[in-house]
């Protein structure tokens, strides 16, 4: 293990390295570039042996991986933001196909108006994709999102697509300490990719097929359980994880002060980092307040929330998101989970940080606040506007 | 000596397909994959072929096969191809067979993309002019004066306006190892031409055209003739491109008159005689440049 | 490998894979109910030139004592070999 100073772009390039893909198709896309950068960089000083292809589009990138991981091979691919829904229809394609690929996802707002920072409005479009999502809160998860995703992503159960989502510029951009870990390490942690579910020359096979009405329910029935059996490999993949790296990972969510909080802000990504130490100041002061992290959506971690949420007065969402027209969709993902687990609390909605605002320690301050007041409904943090 | 209807692999790979009866297109992707053999691996998009052959459980290749999305069959190849070197395999034919839609349309950008890499793929469009799967709509490659579903022959317009797209020489373009026409009606033709393909690394592109009965309006015994017709009267033409060099791989001693071609099939046959003399006409251009800038064959058997 | 037909049609839950991905040429059903008039080849005409085996868009023409049969099972009755024959050894019969 060796302790280097990086951007979540370039540790999550150095877990790629470790996780040794034997195809990585990459297209460029601020504020992903520099993964495929590194990458490329690390193909040509000789640390990462890949097949490097320069790919013309991201379509054509997931595209490129799904070809590669049809005849069994470990592929990797990066987008972000307009990149990703280009590529959208290669996303069903390869989570309908079961092709375990692992694609790191830079958050950015999609257009229009134009805007390259960061929200999560792209990957979160594409929930139902059928990929797993995972979100990275700093570089260190960043990098170890690379090895546990293709852990967990090609484990035979679940064979499913898994997507690493790095908030771009806060994360992607921001330099920290990071342990890299070996080379042995990291073998020792992943073995080789090895899956029945491949172009074989030996054993011809047809893959890709056309399922009618009479056969497609039960494909899509097996889709969904292969993403459902994420959650116990989840949490084999991290003590796993935690035994060779000294890490410990927490499964779907990770649980900050809730256990005894009357009010508990759930939110995902990088301004957890924040949350926690707004959460920190404001115990100082006597408020029983909480974090509730969600590191996935998909699976979504409906228990957890439930376990979380069981003795709370009051609960918000802050998400970088909106579904026009509705509110945000963490914050509905979240009311069903309470509704199904018969929790029946005063909630809010924050949708914040479009665009790469800032979300700041007073803003979250507030949000707390307000919980306690008895707020509910949907709110845009930092404008000062209601959205009804 | 190349290989002819006696000494080609008798094992079939395209089988129990639900094509329709007469279909050229079925034909083109049966004589490449007995040409290829049993160590191809197919990538077939959205469209015709992948329609009439992959429906679970009816799995009708017998080679491995995928299909890929619409714009993905050579970038879906690519992956294959960097796939399988990485996993150290070395004897195999990457395959991709696509429509004129998924090749000169939607694929284009994937295909030149693969071009440019210079992948090592064989990529196969065969041609029936028009998107035949989802009911006969106007492609870049649906030929001057068709009617199409949406370019329909009525009293204002008749048919398709545009002519049809040249993607050979925008394939040559790049600068590929290897590229050339066919046609269904002259298999020994394209057979030679797929042998030709398997044995040269990088990309190679065949473009073979492979008429629809139900979109054109022919019997369906009469897809063969027809494919034949369309080279004798000159408004398709067998050529080759390599080296950068365009060569003409067959020859009519005289083009027929493309009336008799145009005037058996349905999508044509609104066509008045001036819109048959505009045809005559560009396809009387198209092969003054051929004069000009192909070498044939038998000009390069003279001492 | 020809793909052919097999006796048994994955229905069952279990039966069906749970990726996209099949032993290639599984078949389940013919085609021969599409056919309203099929090739009869007189083997006494055929001389063996295999232009009907080299075009049939189906593949069901297959090479057999130095001439050729045919397999109805999935010949679709499209009529090509009967156009390609040029010693005219092949007939076409309205299927009963």
């Amino acid at each position: 293990m060796a302790k280097k100073f990086l951007s979540g772009d370039e540790a999550f390039a150095e877990g790629v390295r470790l996780a040794r893909p034997q195809v990585i198709s990459a297209y460029p896309i601020t504020p992903q570039t520099i993964v495929v950068e590194k990458l490329s960089e690390m193909v040509e000083d000789g640390s990462l042996k890949s097949e490097f292809i320069h790919v013309e589009s991201e379509h054509s990138a997931l595209s490129c991986a799904m070809g590669a991981s049809s005849v069994g091979a470990r592929a990797f691919t990066a987008t972000s933001s307009q990149g990703l829904l280009y590529m959208a229809e290669c996303l069903t394609y390869a989570s309908g196909g079961r092709f375990p690929i692992l694609m790191m996802n830079a958050n950015r707002s999609t257009a229009l108006p134009w805007n390259i920072y960061g929200d999560q409005r792209d990957s979160i479009s594409l929930l139902d994709s059928g990929w797993i999502q995972a979100y990275a809160e700093n570089a260190q998860e960043a990098l170890d999102l690379a090895l546990l995703g293709y852990y967990i992503a090609e484990k035979k159960e679940v064979s499913t697509p898994y997507m690493a989502n790095l908030d771009g510029f806060v994360l992607t951009h921001t330099y920290e300490v990071v342990d890299v870990p070996t080379r042995e390490q990291a073998d020792a942690f992943l073995p080789p990719f090895e899956t029945d579910n491949r172009l074989d020359l030996e054993h011809p096979r047809n893959l890709g097929f056309s399922a009618g009405p009479d056969y497609n329910t039960q494909f899509k029935m097996k889709e969904h359980a292969g993403l459902l059996k994420v959650r116990e490999v989840v949490a084999e993949a991290e003590d796993r994880f935690a035994a060779i790296f000294g890490r410990q990972y927490t499964g779907l969510t990770e649980s900050y002060r809730t256990e005894d909080a009357d009010y508990i802000l759930v939110t995902l990504g990088s301004i957890a980092g924040l949350v926690r130490e707004t959460v920190d100041a404001l115990r100082a002061n006597g408020k029983k307040v909480g974090l509730l992290r969600l590191r996935y959506l998909r699976p979504f971690p409906n228990q957890e929330i439930a376990s979380a949420a069981a003795n709370t007065k009051a609960l918000a969402v802050l998400e970088k998101d909106i579904s026009f027209g509705n509110e945000g969709t963490v914050y509905t993902n979240v009311v069903s989970a309470l509704h199904k687990a018969g929790i029946a609390i005063p909630t809010a909605n924050y949708v914040g940080g479009l665009g790469g605002k800032n979300i700041s320690a007073e803003d979250i301050r507030q949000i707390f606040e307000d919980l306690s007041q008895g707020q509910q409904g949907l709110h845009f943090v930092g404008t000062g506007g209601e959205a009804d | 000596m190349s290989l002819n209807a006696r000494t080609l692999n008798e094992e079939e790979f395209f089988y129990g397909h639900k094509a329709c009866a007469g279909c050229g297109g079925s034909l083109a992707v049966r004589i490449a994959l007995k040409v290829l053999g049993e160590r191809s691996i197919a990538v077939l998009p959205a469209g015709c072929m992948s329609a009439v052959g992959f429906n679970f459980p009816q799995l009708c290749f017998g080679n491995n096969a995928i299909i890929s999305t619409f714009a993905g069959t050579a970038s879906m190849l690519t992956g294959i191809e960097a796939g399988l070197r990485a996993r150290g395999e070395t004897n195999y034919h990457a395959v991709g067979f696509a429509g004129d839609g998924g090749t000169a349309d939607i694929g284009i950008q994937a295909l030149s993309g693969a071009i440019d890499r210079n992948d090592d793929i064989l990529y196969i469009c065969y041609d029936n002019e028009a998107y035949m799967n989802t009911g006969i709509q106007k492609s870049s490659l649906t030929p001057f004066g068709a009617r199409t579903t949406t370019t329909p022959a009525g009293k204002n317009i008749r048919g398709n306006l545009r002519p049809k797209k040249n993607m050979f020489e925008i394939v040559a373009a790049h600068g590929i190892p290897y590229a050339a026409t066919a046609s269904i009606g002259y298999l020994n033709d394209f057979i030679a031409k797929v042998e030709k393909a398997s044995k040269i690394r990088g990309t190679k592109y065949i473009h073979i055209i492979a008429p629809c009965p139900t979109g054109w309006g022919i019997a369906t015994d009469e897809t063969v003739e027809v494919a034949r017709q369309v080279v004798d009267c000159g408004l398709w033409y067998l050529a080759e491109y390599e080296n950068g060099n365009f060569t003409l791989t067959h020859q009519p001693k005289q083009l027929a008159d493309p009336a008799d071609y145009l005037k058996r099939q349905a999508r044509f046959r609104h066509l008045t005689e001036e819109d048959i003399e505009l045809i005559r006409q560009s396809r009387d251009l198209k092969w003054e440049q051929i004069r000009k800038n192909y070498k044939n064959i038998q000009e390069e058997k003279q001492p | 490998m020809k793909p052919y037909l097999r006796e048994h049609i994955p229905q069952a839950f279990s039966e069906i894979p749970d990726t996209t991905s099949y032993e290639a040429g599984y078949l389940v059903s013919k085609n021969a109910g599409w056919r309203s008039v099929r090739p009869v080849i007189d083997t006494d005409r055929c001389v063996g030139c295999l232009q009907c085996y080299l075009h049939c868009p189906d593949g069901v023409i297959f090479r057999k004592d130095g001439k050729v049969a045919i397999d109805y099972d999935f010949c679709k009755g499209c009529g090509i070999c009967l156009k390609e024959c040029r010693p005219g050894a092949i007939r076409m019969e309205a299927e009963k």
